[in-house]
């Protein structure tokens, strides 16, 4: 025991003696209580998600204090005119009572439904931070499956709480939902029956909603926040690419105070937003589509907005899909509803949940990543995440076709006509557009490196011939745009051995090949010190400016590989400088 | 649409377009004196229905034929009796100014009393039904709770929750109720313009109409938790989420990560 | 160079070699004659308030000055709450939410702006560094944990005893089914999914009319007309709703010149057709009818039926024509079904054909 020391004088002192003889917290205290995190504002848009969780938290306890989650009928006695003496389930009437008979209830309503708005834009965005910049790679590829079941959670959480209250639009959304698991084949019914416990709607779908919503999802999410963040210590946060910053190192400020205070702080900010829009803008006026009815619907049904691609999807499915099997009494498959509800989501979130394998299978990539990729420098990866975003945002789009016909006075049918071809051409178009970009911009980098800013000053030579002043960028400048490994596709050994035996693995090796050539066969390569050195030798002008940076002059040796596997070796350097296609 | 929206919730609104509605119910009550909704234009003197006919001739004849039988794109107008005349013409919708899907609502292009001409002209074609009473249309009188209940089942799915507006198919529309006056709500129930079906007085009796002329105009008021968002639902909701909550957000966070100066 | 307590320039650092597996690289290939050099940090540059004690003064004035709003906030919260009433007016519904709402807001972002203004211009701005080290255990490390699992399996013998694992695994799979079986059991009711083919519609069943429950004469549909129609005795069902979600029928008079074509024969009445409102692609209610055109528009997808040429898709995602409800009048003139709807309502399942 190490207690044997002099007693601590001071109360905090006492305190800490108290805590650390118990839990040794004394040790946890030094190793994380400085701890460095880098400091970038995109590093924020996780602690959106998470601050706006605690908010729904918050909030969320304070509605559980006077919501009912029950579908027993009642008649409304309330103040809320529109009302008086409807019949309506108890989830609804109390609602309306949390909402016009508890000071303040309205306005916890309004800050959880926003919160939960911003929640599943929050994640949203930080996933694009984490995608776009390459943070999913090794070793933090389990972190993005944690981040990928957070999202799924994180909508399963919306869908639930946006149902509770028993209104007529959310009343329609579970319809639909109804609608869906019906058309699916064999166990469809049975699964309608599982879900609302005997015929929709049922007695039972509020109460399993409210469970579901305030015990099981959270409960997980949670969990798997906890998990997360426990990764991120783990890991240790990414940082951008610049000066001083290595994969081996990590650059920023220490924890106790600076992150204390900015991320305590933005947590205050967070809350106070959303509570500012609370208190300014309405939300989910549910007073407005009365009690749920399975007879009444409104114009403008919709589901909240990170449900609307779904909306979308079904929206532009035209219906010649459905099929009845196996004679004319036969079974019906609904492949008009089973393609856009189940088909369409699964491939989108299933090229999202693995793209961390599948790069890094395509790559022959097994190195550990701490520095971020900038965008630009991989553009394969860019222009697909664009071209899943282009497609995303199409289904959102289609899913809001009657608010846009009436308020652009288009017809909602040549728009939904518009949107099913766009919905195949717009993330085709968006993927070929954006990697040329991606690869203008690196090509933009390179000739700035190589040839440094147009500074605007003319120089005429004794010999009469004029010249424009280049300024070579300093050190720190450059290292920006030079210091990203150069990619190649991989290559792989031929089919057969020197005795012409056919190999193993030949056939997932040619498959891997292929992967690598979409990904890396366009591509920009950094300036080398060579061809900086290269490019001062022959062009004399540029030398003018203030160039103390020389390169180091040695010149081409092995090159670092790109590709891993023993059996993957980068191709040849000769002759693929920086081929561009 | 969007204009009337945003004016929408100006506190004096409700009280000037009553005023408005009063007014003008109470002046087409002077003119025509019906006794009931049912009753026949009986009141309309043939003055004012000569001045409707010559009127008639002049702007509505070209589409609707001189004898008011219309041909097989244009309706005749023979039996819509005085409440589609007034709802029509009293809220800019004829004389049409061009084809399209609909036709929009615009200032409207006669004055009351040549409304009224115009009205009983038509009245006279046939019967119909006729403008609303003042007292029919008083949304004081109406129950807004039994009104919502009717609203919801046989108006907002197209016209919006609210009375918001929505879209119809292939470039029609459900416009926006806020601004529409209870009588030409009544009128436009009653005799399904354009695009809308009939709600006659056996679907919807009149004290039922009145109840959901008293739930919209309940509209009229802002609503309890702020800004309406045009009361659009859960898109324009999510939009500015995004735009607000993010932006401000996402502007708090470039702050909190650029260096001070 | 502004690294000072355990920090240290980037290029300088070594590889941690000490994990010796060949795919661990947490060196990019800067040390390769190929690439250029790591620069190391730049310098660091000052802030207005480390070299100037007004600009100093004032950022910290700054900062009480945000608190102090946090705190006016709270006060006006406090206030709010008790000065105003909710009410039963939406203006007075209104005022307490925004005081509220403002109260907390501002409580909130004089807080988290003052603690982030203070982080800016007050606190420590130099920035530091720290190592990194590679995720994967040592060679020894994973070779002694190899060796600690080895010794239990070893020490429970399960490697040996066959009967034993196969016991073991057996009771841990077969155990859920005590959670598992009442559950699925009870779940879904009575399961009896035929339920779903039939409505409350059957012969002589009087159409009335949603919400109010008259009785509908066929004199009154006018042409033109759309009612909204739920089955006579709703209201007296054990659970309303569930009926409702299948039985509710949309009414439509057309000019019986204008009907192409219909589900059944004589399923109508002189132009009176009752078609169901459930929509057949996902089950929203299709109640946008438009009197001109004959079509019906679902408000959820778009789906467009036709109502004069037996309800058939002209667009959207849905495949089949909304079922058709056969009707006719009693002897006192009032409207009645003639029968259930001839097919199950409402979107496709497997079985229902059946």
């Amino acid at each position: 025991m190490s207690a044997t020391t002099a007693p601590p004088s001071g109360k905090a002192a006492r305190t800490a003696d108290y805590l650390d003889q118990r839990t040794g917290i004394g040790t946890a205290v030094k190793e994380f209580a400085r701890k460095i995190f880098p400091d970038h504002w995109s590093f924020l848009l996780g602690e959106i998600a998470l601050y706006s969780f605690v908010t729904l938290l918050i909030s969320g306890v304070f509605l559980t204090m006077f919501f009912v989650p029950s579908m027993a009928e009642v008649h409304y006695d309330g103040p809320w005119p529109t009302m008086h003496g409807v019949e309506m389930s108890e989830a609804f009437a109390s609602t309306l009572r949390l909402s016009f008979e508890v000071r303040g209830g309205l306005l916890m309503r309004q800050i959880h439904h926003w919160a939960a708005l911003i929640f599943m834009a929050a994640i949203v965005t930080h996933m694009m931070r984490v995608f776009f910049t390459g943070a999913f790679r090794k070793p933090r590829e389990l972190n993005w499956v944690v981040g990928f079941v957070l999202l799924i959670l994180g909508l399963a959480a919306g869908f639930s709480g946006y149902s509770l209250p028993d209104d007529v639009l959310s009343g329609n959304g579970l319809r639909i939902t109804d609608g869906v698991i019906k058309a699916i084949p064999i166990v469809g019914s049975y699964l309608s029956y599982f879900v609302f416990g005997g015929e929709f709607p049922g007695h039972d779908i509020i109460p399993r909603l409210f469970t579901v919503h305030i015990l099981l999802v959270p409960g997980l999410i949670l969990a798997l926040i906890a998990l997360h963040l426990f990764f991120v210590v783990l890991h240790k946060h990414t940082q951008y690419p610049g000066s001083g910053r290595t994969n081996a190192n990590v650059v920023g400020y220490p924890l106790f105070p600076i992150y204390v205070a900015k991320a305590g702080g933005y947590f205050f900010v967070v809350f106070g937003v959303i509570a500012l829009m609370g208190a300014t803008l309405s939300i989910n006026p549910v007073w407005n589509y009365g009690p749920y009815d399975p007879s009444p619907v409104s114009a403008g049904a919709q589901p909240d907005w990170y449900m609307l691609f779904l909306e979308g999807s079904l929206r532009l499915m035209p219906g010649q899909t459905e099929y009845v099997l196996f004679g004319p009494d036969g079974y019906t498959l609904s492949l008009n509803v089973l393609i856009p509800a189940v088909v369409v989501p699964g491939v989108l979130f299933t090229l999202l949940a693995l793209y961390p394998f599948v790069e890094s299978f395509a790559t022959g990539d097994k190195r550990e990543h701490h520095v971020l990729d900038r965008p630009r420098n991989r553009p394969f990866r860019t222009a697909f995440g664009v071209s899943l975003l282009t497609a995303f945002f199409i289904l959102v789009l289609a899913g809001s076709n009657d608010i846009i016909a009436t308020h652009f006075h288009l017809s909602i049918n040549d728009i939904t006509w518009v949107f099913r071809f766009l919905f195949f051409l717009g993330p085709w178009a968006a993927f070929v557009i954006t990697k040329r970009i991606c690869l203008a911009l690196q090509r933009k980098d390179r000739e700035l490196v190589l040839h440094g800013h147009e500074t605007g000053q003319i120089v005429r030579f004794a010999s009469g011939e004029y010249i424009e002043v280049h300024k070579p960028l300093d050190a720190h400048e450059r290292w920006l745009r030079v210091q990203h490994d150069p990619t190649r596709p991989i290559q792989i050994e031929p089919a057969e051995d020197s005795r012409g035996v056919r190999r193993k693995g030949y056939r997932t090796d040619r498959m891997r090949q292929r992967l690598s050539q979409l990904f890396y066969e366009d591509r920009v390569e950094p300036v080398t010190p060579a061809e900086l050195e290269a490019s001062h030798s022959h062009g004399e002008h540029d030398a003018l400016g203030s160039d103390q940076e020389k390169a180091p002059a040695q010149l081409l040796g092995e090159s670092a590989p790109t590709g891993g596997g023993t059996r993957l070796r980068p191709e040849d350097e000769t002759g693929h400088g920086t081929r561009n296609r | 649409m969007k204009a009337l929206a945003a004016r929408r919730h100006d506190r004096r609104a409700p009280v000037v377009l009553l005023l408005l509605a009063l007014l003008l119910t109470g002046a087409l009550y002077a003119v025509l004196s019906p006794t009931s909704a049912d009753a026949a234009p009986a009141a309309a003197s043939a003055d004012q229905v000569e001045t409707g006919e010559k009127l008639f001739q002049a702007n509505c004849a070209t589409c609707h034929g001189p004898d008011a039988t219309g041909t097989d794109v244009v309706p005749s107008l023979v039996g819509v009796g005085a409440a589609a005349v007034d709802f029509q013409v009293g809220t800019g919708r004829m004389p049409m100014q061009a084809n399209g899907p609909q036709a929009p609502a615009k200032p409207a292009q006669f004055d009351e009393e040549q409304i009224a001409a115009l009205a009983a002209y038509v009245a006279a074609l046939g019967p119909g039904p006729a403008v609303p009473t003042a007292e029919q249309v008083d949304p004081a009188l109406g129950d807004p709770a039994n009104g919502m209940a009717l609203f919801r089942t046989n108006c907002s799915m197209c016209h919006n929750a609210v009375g918001a507006g929505g879209a119809l198919s292939q470039g029609k529309w459900a416009p926006n109720l806020w601004e529409t006056t209870p009588t030409h709500l009544y009128e436009a129930m009653a005799t399904g313009p354009q695009s809308m079906p009939v709600f006659n007085d056996a679907t919807l009796t009149p004290d039922e109409k009145r109840d959901i002329i008293a739930y919209v105009d309940l509209q009229r008021e802002s609503p309890p938790g702020g800004l309406d968002l045009g009361s659009l639902g859960p898109v324009s909701e999510g939009l500015w989420a995004w735009v607000i909550g993010m932006g401000l957000l996402i502007g708090a966070a470039v702050w909190i990560g650029a260096r001070s100066s | 160079m502004s690294i000072t307590q355990h920090g240290h320039d980037g290029h300088d650092e070594q590889p941690h070699a000490d994990t010796a597996g060949s795919d661990v690289v947490l060196r990019e290939g800067e040390d390769s004659p190929e690439r250029f050099p790591n620069p190391g940090f730049g310098p660091h540059r000052p802030r207005r308030s480390d070299v100037d004690p007004a600009a100093n003064k004032r950022a910290e004035r700054q900062v009480v000055a945000l608190f102090a709003i946090s705190i006016l906030g709270t006060i006006g919260f406090i206030t709010a709450y008790f000065a105003f009433p909710l009410g039963d007016s939406p203006q007075t519904l209104h005022r307490s939410n925004l005081t509220l709402g403002l109260g907390l807001a501002f409580a909130l972002l004089g807080i988290g702006l003052a603690a982030v203004h203070w982080a800016k211009s007050l606190m420590n701005d130099h920035e530091k560094a720290e190592d990194r080290h590679a995720q994967r255990s040592s060679d020894q490390t994973r070779a002694e944990a190899v060796q600690v699992l080895k010794d239990g399996v070893e020490d429970s013998a399960i490697g040996r005893r066959g009967v034993l694992k196969g016991a073991l695994v057996s009771s841990l799979a077969l155990f859920p089914l005590t959670i598992a079986l009442p559950l699925i059991g009870e779940v879904g009711e009575d399961w009896n999914v035929r339920k779903l083919k039939h409505t409350m519609w059957a012969k002589n069943k009087k159409l009335t009319i949603d919400p109010t429950g008259r009785p509908i004469k066929a004199a009154d549909v006018t042409i033109g007309s759309v009612v909204h129609v739920i089955p006579e005795g709703l209201d007296e069902t054990g659970a309303p709703l569930d009926e409702k979600a299948k039985a509710v029928v949309l009414l439509v008079r057309l000019d019986p010149r204008d009907i192409k074509s219909e589900q059944g024969e004589g399923w109508s009445y002189d132009g009176i057709v009752a078609f169901s409102k459930i929509c057949t692609h996902v089950g929203c209610p299709v109640a946008l009818y438009e009197q001109q055109t004959h079509h019906l528009l679902c408000p959820c997808h778009q789906s467009t039926f036709d109502v004069a040429d037996g309800a058939k898709v002209v667009f959207g995602p849905a495949k089949r024509p909304l079922p058709q409800l056969p009707i006719t009048v009693d002897d006192e003139g009032y409207l009645v079904a003639q029968s259930d709807f001839h097919e199950p309502i409402g979107p496709s399942f497997w079985e229902r054909l059946r």
